[in-house]
């Protein structure tokens, strides 16, 4: 950890917001403006915009590029056309989860990697120790500025065209040159915006005066866990599997990746424990490391602004782990009730 | 809406940031308008069961935001005998109202002579300004 945080280009804006700035995997980041429930309902009811500026990006590119990553990454590659993407997983040897990022097919030969900031560096050295020849991998975060634009007006206030979910094109967001990503972390419409470092300020401006309200990483936090998206370091990490986690899906156990072997024998024994969503049944918070009567133990958990009930997620075995499963956590030395749902948590109306 | 912030004078207060109405040999206790706004909205009140004893400097439970668990610490020592549950159902009333609809538990004390250890509102803010 490096003595002194890192800002982002919009630093500067929102400590003149007046955001509550907390640090995060080495970078001083704004944890909340107004208050995490009301940026929270403002994604779910209209538009939020977040500086995610501190996630790391890489640029693959060279006729091995493409072969490289699919030696690396769990997901298919060969399903992506230029201008589309995917979630996938970088995986070690013993099938654990290294880091989880979206792939960004940006050419022919060539790949945009947009991955967690905590990992930014040993995703980095992991992908160089395993180049090679016709394949390069260059970091280009200190170039790059992300804003996430989520909510189910985002895309009309920025007044962009309608895509599919995992496309993205070039466009101009009022003069600012931007990469539009229809992806997102928070289960709403929506777009994540990448552009030059030294237009993320333009940038900024232009999506608040367009009524976006600036959200921090307290309600990025709530959203994506309403929506079940796991958090890498919480929910999964090097000593998790993807097919416990409920990745199975991101991970194409019929190609040849890093730790395939390990996955195929984990899907084929069935996994011993299981990565499940869970509300409480009574008034209380699972809050992450919390034990699970029966072995358990809670990943990821707070409040839910959207149900007003604690939720959260956590790895049960098996057989706790069906929908309607009561568990039992231990909320501080009290004992509380929980009960397994289906994943997602919560689920937009309609 | 979160209140502006106040700290009124006929309260007695503890340096953990909470307060205490004194009425005849009973008392009311909660956290301050400081200890609400660190916090953020509240979204859990942990109280202690009417009839139990908490001790002066002690915790007797615990209020939540989305992001954070904070101990209540006690102002006074005494027994519970109310518990507001209003704040319970709803608990962003410590934001909206925490001097008022925003009290926490009322107890009987057990040594009226520890409100000689508190602080006057002169004396919180000071400790305030220090920090």
């Amino acid at each position: 950890m490096p003595d002194t945080l890192q800002h982002t280009p919009l630093h500067d804006r929102h400590v003149e917001l007046g955001a509550r700035m907390v640090p995060f995997a080495g970078w001083e980041m704004p944890v909340q403006y107004t208050g995490v429930i009301p940026e929270h309902r403002a994604v779910r009811t209209d538009a939020g915009v977040f500086d995610v500026s501190h996630m790391g990006e890489f640029e693959v590119e060279g006729p091995h590029a493409h072969e490289l990553l699919q030696a690396t990454l769990s997901n298919d590659l060969d399903r992506l056309e230029p201008g589309q993407a995917q979630y996938t997983l970088l995986t070690n040897e013993d099938g654990g989860i290294v880091d989880d990022l979206i792939a960004y097919r940006t050419g022919r030969h060539s790949y945009l990697l947009v991955v967690n900031a905590a990992n930014r560096e040993q995703d980095f050295a992991w992908l160089k120790e395993r180049e090679i020849p016709g394949s390069d991998v260059r970091d280009v975060s200190d170039d790059c500025a992300l804003l996430a634009v989520q909510g189910p007006r985002a895309i009309e206030r920025l007044g962009l065209p309608a895509a599919p979910p995992f496309t993205f094109a070039e466009a101009a967001v009022d003069g600012v040159e931007v990469m539009v990503n229809r992806t997102g972390y928070t289960g709403e419409d929506g777009c994540e915006l990448l552009c030059m470092s030294e237009d993320a300020g333009r940038l900024w401006d232009a999506v608040l005066e367009r009524g976006a309200v600036p959200c921090g990483l307290g309600a990025r936090d709530t959203l994506r866990l309403e929506v079940c998206y796991p958090l890498h370091g919480n929910d999964i990490d090097t000593a998790t599997d993807a097919i416990s986690a409920g990745l199975g899906w991101a991970c194409a156990l019929d190609k040849e990746f890093t730790g395939v072997e390990v996955l195929r024998r984990v899907k084929a024994d069935g996994p011993e424990r299981r990565l499940v969503a869970f509300v409480m049944e009574e008034k209380a918070i699972p809050r992450q490391g919390m034990a699970i009567e029966g072995g358990g133990e809670v990943t990821s958990g707070s409040h839910s602004p959207m149900l007003e009930l604690g939720i959260g997620m956590g790895y049960v075995p098996v057989a706790q782990a069906s929908p309607d499963s009561e568990l039992t956590i231990d909320v501080r030395g009290r004992a509380r009730r929980a009960r397994v749902v289906k994943k997602p948590i919560y689920k937009r109306e309609g | 809406m979160a209140a502006a912030e106040t700290y009124p004078a006929d309260l007695k207060y503890h340096p953990e940031h909470d307060w205490a109405r004194l009425e005849g040999d009973e008392a009311v206790l909660g956290i301050t308008w400081f200890a609400a706004d660190a916090l953020g909205e509240l979204v859990h009140f942990e109280p202690p069961e009417v009839g139990s004893t908490v001790t002066k400097d002690a915790s007797y439970g615990e209020v939540e935001s989305v992001k954070a668990v904070s101990d209540l610490i006690a102002a006074l020592s005494g027994e519970v005998l109310e518990v507001n549950q209003e704040v319970r159902d709803s608990p962003e009333a410590v934001n909206e109202d925490p001097y008022g609809r925003g009290w926490l538990i009322r107890i009987r004390l057990s040594d009226p002579g520890q409100v000689e250890g508190l602080l006057d509102v002169d004396a919180y803010r000071q400790l305030l300004a220090e920090q």
